[in-house]
């Protein structure tokens, strides 16, 4: 599977990544070179083999649904870049 | 005093020869005139390590002790510490004091340990040299010229040099193995969900594990009778009953099935790294053990597996970091997907936008089935090779690394040799297998040696005492590197 570099734009856009010209090529090297690598695994067989998404066998705990925190919303936001009245700002979206 | 064994130390402290104020003073002068040149610290905060040492002198005085009460431990800069500044070896993080603690954390607070520091780190763990932080790469204390391995690197080299008594690392691919390896010390990475990743800022969920570094096995034992233990905040922590790790520290070995895999001992292998983990097998054929030789076909797959799943969790695991609640944000943009792409690029460094990238893509559309799904069955058939192996021996050995320390940016361009550096100890996370490395002589260049010893599941207690008879009979873990005496 070969890469092109509207591939590598296309990804970089999907991860919220800017990138220069510049970037788009060394990074277009630099992946083909790993998707080498990883192109190895094609070849292996596995059919039937059940997918392996975790390392140990369990299932996932459930809880009561009660309120468990208080509120720490002062101290959270404390290491926001933006903030006011308690809400985070970001660059406006709707006109 | 440092060289002395955590046990020790412990002794020292509650027989009142000396208190843990006077103690973290010591290890601070050591960190002030060598950090500047190791850079194995990221931040250090005498005042809040002084505070929790006076604290501890009131716990010791009052008889109150544990363990650990008093004992100066360095953090691994990727756990969250309340009032700390926690980087995780990026610019995306250089402003972030971190509101709570890291359950690792809490449980060493809670034990009366006094936090030293914070260590370096490849950029949120992701690198084998630690030349990927954005704090500037740390410098291998046998040689200053060479990497102390990673991403635990700054972890690895303050052990080495003595600038801590003891600290923590985490896994994902061999973060904690490699680098003992290549500084000359002892390093565990338990079974999956023995350490809570609760607080500790995410790679690859399903992989990372924190676990202890130190000087010897006997300290690991009673670090990870800290570090371990069930916690309800993180879903994949484990409910067991609690263990004494060091209880089966002095058992003989007699009757040891070691096995050893054969890829592991095949091409690629540095001829010095051979030589010592072969001296290495041969001593504990002296205290008894026998020897079984074994197979782990898939070991060659680990690589690209490992470099689909682990990019993959950490593309998702990194989309939190998008410039409005914590963290870097770009000073100019001119929109919020601007503002995203712009603080993304400019906060993450090279390695770990390249792995966002991977990750990205094989999760996309019309690529998951060829890679993630095909990497997840291959990961199944590399479990089951594990399973097999167990069935003839009690522990697996062989090298961590297949050389010794490298030279600074002696793999700086070119990603996939980096990659192919953790042949040996990837599989080990893909199982979710503990593993670990103590040192076993030196190589070429007089550059320390580590060898990997694998257990069971859930087998960290008798891996320690494999390691442990080794370290009674063998002095390479109590070797120290030249140069570090303090000027009087």
């Amino acid at each position: 599977m070969s890469l092109s570099t509207d591939d590598v734009k296309k990804v970089a856009s999907l991860a919220r990544l800017a990138m220069t010209e510049t970037e788009v090529k060394i990074a277009h090297n630099q992946l083909s070179g790993i998707f080498d690598l990883i192109a190895e695994m094609q070849a292996v067989d596995t059919a039937g083999i059940e997918p392996m998404s975790h390392a140990q066998d369990v299932t996932q705990r459930l809880r009561e649904d009660k309120v468990t925190e208080s509120d720490h919303r002062e101290l959270f936001q404390s290491v926001a870049p933006q903030v006011e009245a308690g809400l985070y700002l970001v660059p406006q979206v709707i006109e | 005093m440092m060289n002395s064994s955590l046990k020790q130390l412990g002794d020292a402290l509650r027989a009142k020869k000396i208190s843990s104020v006077e103690l973290t003073q010591l290890y601070l002068d050591r960190i002030a005139q060598f950090n500047p040149a190791l850079n194995a610290y990221i931040t250090v905060n005498p005042e809040i390590s002084l505070a929790q040492a006076r604290a501890a002198d009131e716990r010791l005085a009052a008889g109150n002790t544990e363990a650990l009460t008093g004992i100066p431990v360095a953090q691994k800069d990727i756990f969250c510490a309340k009032g700390w500044l926690t980087t995780c070896g990026s610019k995306m993080l250089h402003n972030f004091v971190s509101p709570y603690d890291a359950h690792v954390i809490s449980q060493f607070n809670n034990a009366g340990a006094v936090n030293l520091g914070k260590t370096n780190m490849d950029e949120f763990a992701m690198g084998s040299s630690n030349e990927t932080s954005h704090y500037g790469p740390v410098k291998n204390p046998w040689d200053q010229s060479r990497v102390p391995g990673g991403s635990s690197g700054g972890t690895a080299a303050a052990v080495a040099a003595r600038l801590c008594a003891a600290a923590t690392g985490t896994d994902t691919g061999g973060s904690i193995r490699q680098p003992a390896a290549l500084c000359g010390i002892s390093g565990l990475k338990p079974t999956y969900g023995v350490c809570s990743r609760y607080g500790m800022i995410a790679f690859a969920s399903s992989l990372d594990q924190a676990g202890p570094m130190g000087r010897s096995a006997e300290d690991l034992a009673l670090l990870l009778n800290t570090m371990a233990g069930f916690d309800e905040r993180d879903s994949t922590s484990l409910q067991r009953d609690k263990e004494d790790y060091a209880r089966g520290l002095e058992k003989p070995l007699s009757g040891l099935r070691i096995g050893l895999p054969k890829e592991f001992f095949a091409e690629g292998l540095g001829n010095d790294v051979a030589q010592a983990a072969e001296a290495a097998i041969a001593e504990y054929k002296k205290l008894g053990a026998t020897v079984v030789e074994i197979s782990l076909p898939n070991t060659r797959l680990s690589i690209p597996v490992y470099y689909v799943l682990a990019p993959a969790e950490a593309s998702s695991n990194l989309s939190r970091f998008d410039g409005v609640r914590y963290g870097y944000r770009a000073p100019e943009y001119s929109d919020l997907t601007d503002m995203y792409e712009q603080s993304r690029a400019q906060g993450f460094g090279e390695e770990v936008k390249r792995r966002i990238m991977i990750g990205t893509y094989v999760l996309s559309h019309g690529y998951y089935d060829a890679y993630y799904l095909q990497a997840q069955k291959i990961r199944r058939l590399i479990a089951q090779d594990f399973t097999e192996a167990f069935k003839q021996c009690d522990v697996i050995m062989g090298p961590t690394s297949p050389s010794t320390a490298f030279k600074l940016g002696e793999k700086g361009d070119d990603p996939v040799q980096m990659y192919l550096s953790d042949i040996y100890t990837i599989a080990v996370n893909l199982a979710g297998l503990p593993g670990m490395s103590i040192p076993c002589g030196f190589g070429d260049n007089d550059m320390p040696v580590g060898l990997q010893i694998i257990g069971n599941y859930f087998d960290e207690a008798r891996m320690l005492n494999v390691a442990h008879q080794y370290q009674l009979a063998t002095d390479w873990h109590s070797q120290a590197p030249q140069g570090l005496q303090v000027a009087s």
